[in-house]
């Protein structure tokens, strides 16, 4: 079993806020991130997927096709958008950066029929990260 | 969902590497440069991991302003511009890295009550890091 990485970057806004907190318990536990107008990042992706290594290929996976599958899932969906209002599953849900490492699992898992996916690792900046492995 | 939220904090520290059950060449031979008496510093770099369950209301595992305050109130000012020696964590312990990195993860698990502390990696510099999750295997 040999695990493999494909790292992406996008840039997006967000806010993160909570229709049914009042106004002021959205400020107390959202603090800055509150704003209605949003604020952005520099996003880095970071997708692990793992399996045997192709004896013919020696490819765990077709590295181009993941790329692929990243760009067309991820990157085209959420690269210098507003996450609240331009991605679906947002609009009823928080874009914190343990959401977003969940909803990129369950856009990318699906589609990823060659290797098994591991991780999915989202640094929201150099210094905040979260990881998912699909547990429930 | 459970998911794994990683923060990173910096602080600066001078310490010694230096057993006191040990005679004099043996600390050159096992400590060498990290021997000097007068000690040495290091920028460490400590990677904070806490894991939970996605809270539904507030998409978060814990709210970092309370990871933030609580590794403040109990890393940072505790350890930063500290000569790791004096300190009483490590007056029966040598202030080595991995010692390091198993009392701040203790420190955590023991005061942090808003997720569970998975794990505590430092890098003691660019080339060396120390990892330690309360005695688990390390999930990577």
């Amino acid at each position: 079993m040999v695990y493999l990485t494909r790292k992406a970057e996008f840039s997006a806004s967000h806010y993160y806020h909570n229709p049914e907190f009042t106004p002021e318990e959205n400020q107390r536990i959202f603090g800055r991130c509150n704003n209605p107008h949003g604020h952005g990042h520099n996003y880095t992706l970071e997708v692990t997927v793992k399996g045997n290594v192709d004896q013919r290929s020696g490819f765990v996976v077709d590295l181009k096709e993941l790329k692929e599958i990243m760009n067309r899932e991820v990157i085209d969906a959420m690269d210098h958008r507003f996450l609240n209002k331009e991605v679906a599953e947002f609009k009823n849900q928080i874009p914190t950066t343990e959401n977003l490492a969940i909803s990129i699992w369950r856009r990318l898992q699906p589609k990823l029929n060659l290797a098994e996916l591991h991780r999915v690792r989202v640094y929201e900046t150099p210094d905040l990260f979260v990881d998912f492995y699909g547990e429930a | 969902m459970k998911a794994y939220l990683t923060r990173r904090y910096l602080f600066s520290a001078s310490h010694r590497l230096h057993c006191d059950e040990m005679s004099a060449a043996e600390n050159q031979s096992v400590y060498g440069k990290c021997n000097n008496p007068h000690g040495h510093g290091h920028n460490y770099s400590v990677e904070v991991t806490v894991g939970g369950h996605v809270d539904s209301r507030t998409g978060m595992v814990c709210n970092l302003v309370d990871l933030d305050s609580l590794v403040n109130e109990k890393i940072l000012e505790r350890f930063d511009h500290q000569n790791l020696n004096t300190l009483t964590e490590f007056q029966g312990t040598v202030p080595t890295t991995e010692n390091l990195c198993v009392e701040i993860f203790d420190i955590l698990e023991e005061n942090f009550h808003h997720a569970q502390v998975d794990k505590v990696r430092i890098e003691e510099t660019m080339l060396n890091s120390f990892e330690y999750a309360g005695g688990r295997e390390i999930r990577y």
